[in-house]
């Protein structure tokens, strides 16, 4: 009897391996957290795409604001497009763009073609914004309230159960 | 004939490093780079390292350790400040905390098992 139960450990540990394996499958790996969550936005000094202002951290403080990075070069950027431009335009939060290692010309006419729902168009084409942000590809969105805090990061393409789910309960919580 | 000595030069010809730009003023400095480059993830392309990355993220990621080397910080506060913005994932040698208990451990307890059964075997064995 104790044999046959000994016998049956490796079987058991076979199909828990299978079951913890096929629970995680929905999972992205590639998704990773973002040690930033809960820590100010990193300092930065961007002209704007249109009014060749200068615009930097502190400019933001005061309202939640979305920061969303985005390049003309990006397929996924022009998937999730209509999406952040319908967020945006239903003016529960201000949408900000980040047009990252793009080309002034080609982000231009990416805009005229698919519209233009940012509030304001950031330009870091070096890249560096991207980098302290701990951005890793097109599209990313990040989340910050009032006080300059970034409170949630998605990596990869909105979409509307990811809007509806997650995104507008943290509006609605940092608009408070 | 010419084919066939081609075809062999290929076979034996090593893939050669890839060609940096950056000037190092000193030996150690490109070490440390090269160490660095090695040993941090390439966030795009998980499964590679950044210097064997050429995606375009990676390239910036080397320019930015290449300039920290250039301007003399060295190896922890490099990784430490790739860790505070993309994670402890950024690093192929994650450092021990909570999160990563299990990777570091794992190895110990299936260790540690393999040893009782063997162990309790050879005991049964000698009581036999």
């Amino acid at each position: 009897m104790k044999k046959a139960l000994i016998a049956l450990i490796p079987l058991a540990v076979f199909f828990s391996l299978i079951a913890l394996l096929y629970i995680n499958m929905g999972n992205h790996s590639e998704v990773l957290p973002s040690p930033l969550i809960g820590k100010p936005v990193p300092e930065f000094e961007h002209q704007t795409l249109y009014s060749k202002e200068t615009l930097t951290q502190a400019d933001f403080i005061g309202e939640p604001w979305l920061l969303n990075v985005f390049g003309s070069w990006c397929p996924s950027c022009q998937v999730e497009h209509p999406l952040v431009a319908a967020l945006a335009n239903t003016g529960k939060i201000k949408v900000v763009g980040l047009n990252w290692k793009d080309e002034e010309q080609d982000a231009k006419a990416w805009l005229q073609k698919w519209g233009d729902p940012y509030h304001e168009v950031l330009v870091d084409y070096e890249g560096d914004t991207a980098i302290n942000l701990g951005v890793y590809g097109a599209p990313e969105t990040f989340l910050i309230d009032a006080q300059g805090i970034i409170r949630y990061k998605i990596a990869g393409v909105l979409t509307s159960q990811i809007i509806r789910d997650e995104l507008l309960p943290l509006i609605e919580e940092v608009s408070l | 004939m010419i084919k066939k000595i081609s075809l062999l030069l290929m076979l034996i010809a090593t893939p050669v490093w890839a060609i940096e730009v950056y000037d190092f003023e000193t030996p150690e400095q490109e070490a440390l780079y090269q160490q660095l480059a090695k040993d941090l993830r390439c966030l795009v392309c998980q499964n590679q390292n950044l210097a064997d990355s050429e995606a375009g993220l990676a390239k910036d990621l080397k320019d930015q350790v290449a300039e920290f080397v250039m301007a003399g910080q060295d190896a922890e506060t490099i990784k430490q400040y790739m860790i505070e913005r993309y994670g402890d994932f950024v690093t192929y040698n994650p450092p021990m905390n909570l999160g990563t208990a299990f990777l570091w451990f794992s190895p110990l307890v299936v260790f540690l098992i393999g040893s009782l059964v063997l162990f309790l075997n050879i005991r049964r064995k000698q009581h036999d």
